[in-house]
């Protein structure tokens, strides 16, 4: 019996393959399965990868995060929040608005550093566990969740319960006399500014590389 | 003469048709008909052979009730996908408040409309409910040993694409409820380190619950996953015909020198 392990010539002519021609290496049957696997592959790349590209593109997308009047400056203070209604998603009405609570800067509880954008705080009704919908309580002076419990105290810190870090916020300033709303922006346990992270992401200690900032919302240097 | 031949249920005598006498060749047109319309898509496709490979197989000694737990959570399936094709006829995904409004009329106004939207929303507990104990039939007996471990492995894809169908699903009738549950949990998606950040853009279409959100959601509800679950039952039911199922744990292989002395 002959040895089928034997090593072959790698000449086609060497084997003795009918129509084989001088230096060829490549036999015609293979020739045409890797071409027809080939073709086969590249078709269907043709419409599996621009239909994946067309599906994670939000990812990448940076999202507007446009100035909104919220109304004229004298009309907060730096006792209590008056709730305001921004829209974060154009196109879909009233499931697109959300709730800011807005106060005047108050330098004798406010530590962090004073800016052009923090005049007046602007604190987001996005709980900081999960996501629901928090509800600034002035008889407790504080923010309480629905949800699973959460509790912030008057600067949005966390009080109890879940939550990971403190509410976020957004940029204020003021344009003739009018406070306006601008982007989101995330803090750790120092109200320092962090790029927007979704709730349940912590930014104090290692949190801030554990959850990266991502490119669809707009990026703070550094953060 | 039609060439079909089924085996013959196990029926009491008396029930049993009786033996033809020579000389009475008439069968009834109809019946005949409807054989011979079979034979001739049998003769092209062979399906029948199918079939018996599907239908009559060996069963071990011991088989019982639970068994068909399998066969109850494919039904639930069944119906899931009935239901929600006839509810698709009138839901319309639209986050400015198109898509409640049309569950609302769904709910209201269709002619059975509240009873098709009942089976499908309760139905996907049961359906939930039923894989968990097929899981358990499955695990306490043992089912999931040398030859069935892939059956086991495309089980659990079964059950992460059954409850991503229910996180994908509660979402549309787009109420306080599915939108504040649905926002939780993408954010606990968003918890996984390093990749969730980006998860969660991938469900939300973006960094906020927007106008594609929900589009998205009924795409991946109504056809990515269904899609994959058919072709995943199909492959888990060859796998049971071709393997064949345990016998119970308790069921003890006959030893052939015992029965020989017994008889
Ligand atoms: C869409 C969901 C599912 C459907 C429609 C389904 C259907 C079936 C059916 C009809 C059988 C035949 C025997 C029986 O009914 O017990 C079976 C067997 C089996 N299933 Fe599933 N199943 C599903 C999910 C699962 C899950 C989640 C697991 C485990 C993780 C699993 C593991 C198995 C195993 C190991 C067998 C073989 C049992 C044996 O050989 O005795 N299946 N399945
Ligand atoms: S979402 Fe606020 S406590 Fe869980």
């Amino acid at each position: 019996m002959p040895d089928r392990h034997q090593t072959k010539s790698k000449y086609t002519t060497d084997r003795r393959i009918p129509g084989a021609f001088e230096g060829e290496t490549v036999t015609r049957r293979r020739f045409m399965t890797a071409s027809a696997h080939t073709y086969g592959g590249v078709a269907t790349m043709m419409f599996v990868l621009p239909s994946l590209a067309f599906a994670l593109g939000p990812i990448f997308e940076e999202q507007d995060q446009p100035w909104q009047d919220v109304g004229a400056a004298d009309e907060f203070d730096e006792k209590s929040y008056i709730p305001k209604t921004i829209t974060i998603a154009s196109g879909v009405g009233e499931a697109g608005k959300s709730t800011v609570y807005m106060r005047r800067f108050d330098p004798k509880i406010d530590k962090e550093p004073k800016d052009e954008y923090n005049d007046f705080i602007a604190v987001s009704t996005r709980c900081m566990h999960l996501g629901c919908p928090v509800r600034y309580v002035p008889a407790a002076e504080r923010f309480i969740c629905p949800c699973h419990g959460g509790v912030y105290n008057f600067r949005g810190e966390v009080d109890g319960g879940p939550p990971v870090r403190p509410l976020d916020r957004f940029y204020t300033r003021v344009r003739g006399g009018r406070v306006e709303v601008g982007p989101r922006f995330s803090v750790n346990r120092e109200i320092k500014r962090f790029s927007p992270r979704d709730p349940g992401q912590a930014l104090d200690g290692i949190g801030q590389y554990l959850y990266p900032a991502r490119p669809s919302i707009r990026k703070l240097p550094n953060t | 003469m039609p060439k079909l031949k089924l085996p013959a249920p196990p029926l009491p005598d008396r029930l049993n048709p009786r033996p033809k006498r020579p000389g009475s060749t008439k069968t009834k047109p109809l019946a005949e008909a409807g054989i011979s319309a079979i034979d001739w898509v049998d003769e092209r496709t062979s399906l029948s052979q199918g079939a018996r490979w599907m239908m009559f197989r060996k069963i071990p000694k011991g088989t019982n009730w639970f068994y068909t737990l399998g066969s109850a959570t494919l039904f639930a399936f069944l119906s899931q996908t009935v239901t929600g094709v006839f509810l698709a006829m009138y839901y319309r995904p639209d986050a400015a408040g198109g898509a409640y409004e049309s569950v609302r009329y769904i709910t209201n106004e269709v002619f059975l409309g509240e009873f098709v939207r009942g089976m499908h929303k309760w139905g996907s507990s049961v359906m939930v409910i039923l894989i968990f104990l097929h899981m358990a039939r499955t695990f306490f007996f043992g089912a999931y040993k040398y030859p069935r471990e892939l059956n086991w492995v495309i089980g659990v894809a079964l059950l992460v694409l059954t409850m991503a169908m229910s996180f994908t699903g509660y979402l549309l009738p787009f109420d306080q409820r599915s939108y504040w549950a649905t926002i939780v949990g993408v954010n606990i998606n968003g918890t996984g380190p390093f990749v969730g950040p980006y998860l969660s853009d991938f469900l939300r279409a973006g960094p906020e619950f927007g106008a594609t959100t929900l589009a998205r959601f009924y795409a991946i509800h109504m056809l990515l996953i269904p899609g994959i679950l058919a072709a995943l039952i199909g492959a888990h039911l060859y796998l049971v015909a071709k393997l064949g199922t345990t016998a119970p744990p308790w069921i003890k292989a006959d030893d052939p020198v015992q029965k020989e002395e017994k008889a």
